[in-house]
């Protein structure tokens, strides 16, 4: 059950990635994406992170690609428009990524032995509250907060029109 | 969940999820779009993290993947108010179009 749910949903995430980047459309690859986003969470409760799985659908696919979804139809974004001498652009593109991802696939290799997968396993949200609020990620989990103030502030400084 | 090849597996989706995101940042114009497959890029890197927590039974790869997603939160909200402002001075989302450092 396990195994089925694991490999329809990382097919489901990997042809809907593939939507989100051949899209000419900003909106259709903000709703691919949406697809993609949901089906990565599955994967996250299939590999025992149930917590992680309910953010993911919380954070990213719900405040994240709302976010998104709400500049798109602010600004009427439109379809993408073929601009001549793109296509030696778009062959060096194809190249970049080609040779990030054998790099990646390079370390993967080296990383071979020690992935199997521990016998004892315990993501429960009570293991994931006292791992974040422990001596070791306190400061950094107050750090965020932080963090989120001063993307909210500088969110406001940068779109409003005049200080 | 015993499968042992699903971490493995997992690390495989997480490889074509961040390459399929690395080539849409280069092969995309629309700057909200290559903000989407960097979000794209970044869940790759998370599927990574929660992998390699279930590999070694411990939870810090996941409170990582909660940072993760703390900062891929604020990285959106600056970066379309970014995307708005300069909306507002081009009128165009095209990348190529801002390829000059002055206004």
């Amino acid at each position: 059950m396990d195994a089925i749910l694991f490999y329809v949903f990382a097919a489901i995430a990997v042809a809907s990635a593939v939507v989100v980047i051949g899209q000419r459309n900003p909106m259709y690859s903000a709703f691919a994406l949406i697809v993609t986003l949901c089906s990565v969470s599955v994967i996250f409760a299939v590999l025992g992170s149930p917590f992680i799985a309910a953010l993911q659908v919380i954070v990213y696919a719900g405040a994240i690609m709302v976010l998104f979804l709400f500049v798109l139809m602010l600004l009427s974004v439109k379809r993408e428009e073929d601009t001549p001498g793109r296509g030696g652009r778009t062959l060096r593109g194809v190249a970049l990524a080609l040779v990030t991802l054998l790099v990646l696939q390079a370390g993967a290799v080296l990383l071979r032995h020690g992935t199997e997968p521990a016998p004892q396993f315990d993501a429960s949200t009570r293991k994931m509250a006292q791992i974040l609020f422990s001596a070791h990620f306190l400061y950094v989990f107050e750090a965020t907060s932080i963090l989120i103030l001063a993307a909210l502030v500088g969110a406001v400084v940068l779109a409003k029109k005049e200080l | 969940m015993d499968h042992p090849a699903f971490v493995q597996h997992a690390l495989l989706l997480s490889l074509v999820l961040f390459g399929l995101g690395t080539l849409g940042v280069f092969l995309r114009k629309n700057v909200i779009t290559v903000l989407m497959c960097v979000e794209l890029m970044l869940n790759g890197v998370n599927v990574a993290f929660v992998a390699f927590s279930r590999a070694a039974g411990t939870l810090d790869g996941q409170v990582l993947v909660f940072f993760v997603m703390v900062v891929a939160a604020a990285e959106a909200a600056v970066g379309l108010a970014i995307v708005i402002a300069l909306h507002r001075t081009k009128d165009t989302l095209d990348l190529d179009a801002f390829s000059l450092m002055k206004g």
